[in-house]
């Protein structure tokens, strides 16, 4: 028996206006996994969050979160729910430790259970000795992880991050990757928008790749790779204005060739031979890169495009 | 329509203010404070050596002019709550968003929103009142009648006003508001002299504002006189912009941020 969707999807559609900016989706999230939805900016990741934020009223399908319906049951989703969005919507001019104060109050819970929570819970996000600081003062990886730090506020269930490691640099991004795993680990439910392919390898058990308002491919990091991609990737780059009257004579070379404007991306499952074969045609690129096959790949293959335009 | 949830948001907006009250409270001295002395008592003494006092039903410039600064005052303070806090929350730091994704609704924050103006208002009345009597321009029981119509009076901006941030882009509509609708009110409604000495093809202007009826009303009730027009039509002008101006906040609102 198969536990039954703790959000759940169907015909899914948001319009403004003419635009349809998710465009009759289906998909399950189960209890306890962490769940994406990777594509560009525009293909209707935040507008599909949204609507399961019960923040934005769907247009038209069938959604349910908790089993309960948006439109109705609004406050009650939220109260379980946290949410992280795209953009940091902290109060500046508070400090750290009674933003997370303010919050918890819109949920109703008591001052005296908030003041121990709050204090784990910003130990868990390491701002600790930044609590009685004012926001204005912090970091953009210090507020994205008082921003998810406020989303736990009410022990969610259910965890909404839009986005989350934007902006940031690589180091607060290990960190704040690592964050989620405990939580995830916690049995937190998450659901992560992203157009970073390794985030989503890395976070992910199950994603959805969305382009334009619709999905394209559902399934396991490793089994859209499996089944979209080949194994490995040969990069393949030229000097300025030789790749032009060079690509052609790739044609062949590999299972599939992907032309990009800096670079031709040759998709084999043997990349000492197909690096062999390179060399022997004749052909003298400038560098030659072997690397195993990413989402970024997947996605490239399913809708021509690269996910960073 | 006031839920807990409306409460939760005046406590933050509390919590908020504990932080500047200071500055606040200093400033709501002030202003009255230096107007009473500049236009009470500098211009004040000039306009009753001259012909003001028929003008005037016979108080001095300073008795005239306390309430009707003071009906002014809360329209300040109703309108600019309305306007830069609330830009504020919808734009400039968002979290109006954040609020909205807890159990809080728009009718809660905009409910909330609006009852922390009263405490503010009701702040803003009694210090002013507190002024008013310690430049002797009052007695204690005239700044008293004085509190119910003033902070009417401001409310009867904070809602419209909230509604109107609601719908306008940026700071350019809040300041196009204040230019062409605030300022030309705050000097042609009545504040500073009748707007019986302006030519009558601009009475029925000064009828259409809020503020004029709120003068009167302020004016009337802390003096001990007649309004011009029966309390309940003032009033009931108020209260329309009020009820309008809470009703359209809510929707504005709600299709800003709940889209």
């Amino acid at each position: 028996m198969e536990e039954p969707a703790l959000v759940k999807a169907r015909g899914l559609t948001k319009r403004f206006g003419d635009m349809a900016a998710v465009d009759a989706v289906d998909f399950d999230v189960r209890t306890g996994e962490a769940f994406g939805f990777l594509g560009p900016n525009g293909a209707g990741k935040s507008s599909t969050m949204r609507m399961i934020g019960a923040v934005s009223p769907i247009t038209a399908g069938e959604l349910s979160v908790f089993g309960l319906d948006p439109e109705r049951d609004g406050a009650v989703i939220r109260s379980r729910i946290g949410v992280v969005p795209q953009q940091d919507n902290l109060d500046e001019e508070i400090p750290v430790d009674e933003n997370l104060l303010i919050y918890g109050r819109y949920f109703g819970l008591a001052r005296s259970e908030l003041w121990p929570r709050i204090e784990e819970l910003l130990s868990f996000a390491e701002l600790t000795d930044r609590a009685h600081d004012k926001v204005s003062s912090l970091s953009g990886g210090m507020k994205r992880r008082l921003t998810i730090a406020r989303a736990l506020i009410n022990e969610p269930q259910l965890l909404l991050l839009d986005e989350p490691t934007t902006g940031l640099d690589p180091q607060a991004r290990h960190l704040l990757w690592d964050r989620l795993y405990r939580l995830k680990q916690r049995g937190v439910t998450l659901i992560i928008t992203t157009h970073f392919m390794d985030e989503a390898e890395q976070l992910c058990d199950r994603l959805v790749v969305m382009d334009k308002g619709k999905i394209v491919a559902e399934g396991s990091p490793r089994s859209l790779i499996e089944k979209f991609s080949t194994k490995e990737v040969i990069e393949v780059r030229f000097p300025v204005g030789v790749q032009e009257t060079l690509a052609d004579r790739l044609d062949g070379i590999a299972k599939r060739v992907e032309i990009l404007p800096d670079r031709v991306l040759l998709y084999t499952d043997d990349g000492e031979a197909t690096t062999h074969e390179v060399h022997s045609s004749g052909l003298e690129p400038e560098s030659m890169l072997d690397r195993r096959s990413t989402l970024e790949d997947v996605f490239l293959r399913l809708t021509g495009r690269t996910l960073i335009d | 329509m006031a839920g807990v949830e409306t409460l939760r948001v005046v406590e933050t907006h509390a919590r908020a203010y504990r932080r500047i009250w200071r500055g606040s409270v200093i400033t709501t001295f002030l202003n009255p404070i230096l107007y009473l002395a500049a236009m009470g008592i500098g211009l004040g003494v000039l306009v009753d050596e001259g012909t003001g006092r028929q003008a005037l039903e016979g108080v001095t410039y300073l008795t005239f002019l306390a309430p009707g600064l003071l009906a002014a005052s809360t329209m300040q303070t109703g309108a600019g709550d309305g306007a830069w806090p609330v830009m504020v929350g919808i734009k400039w730091q968002r979290h109006y968003e954040a609020i909205l994704s807890t159990p809080v609704a728009v009718r809660d924050l905009v409910a909330g929103h609006l009852l922390w103006v009263v405490v503010r208002l009701f702040m803003v009345t009694v210090i002013f009142g507190f002024v008013m009597v310690m430049f002797d321009a009052t007695g204690v029981a005239g700044a008293i009648r004085a509190v119910i119509p003033a902070m009417v009076t401001g409310l009867a901006f904070a809602a419209p006003v909230t509604a109107f941030t609601a719908w306008t882009e940026d700071h350019t509509g809040l300041t196009n508001l204040f230019r062409f609708g605030i300022v030309p009110m705050f000097l042609f409604s009545g504040t500073f002299f009748p707007i019986t000495q302006l030519p009558g093809w601009t009475h029925p202007l000064a009828y259409a504002t809020p503020l004029w009826h709120g003068v009167e009303m302020t004016r009337a009730w802390s003096l001990g006189l007649d309004p011009t027009l029966p309390p309940v039509v003032h009033f009931g002008y108020l209260t329309l912009w009020i009820v309008g101006g809470w009703i359209a906040a809510n929707r504005l609102l709600a299709k800003r941020m709940v889209n």
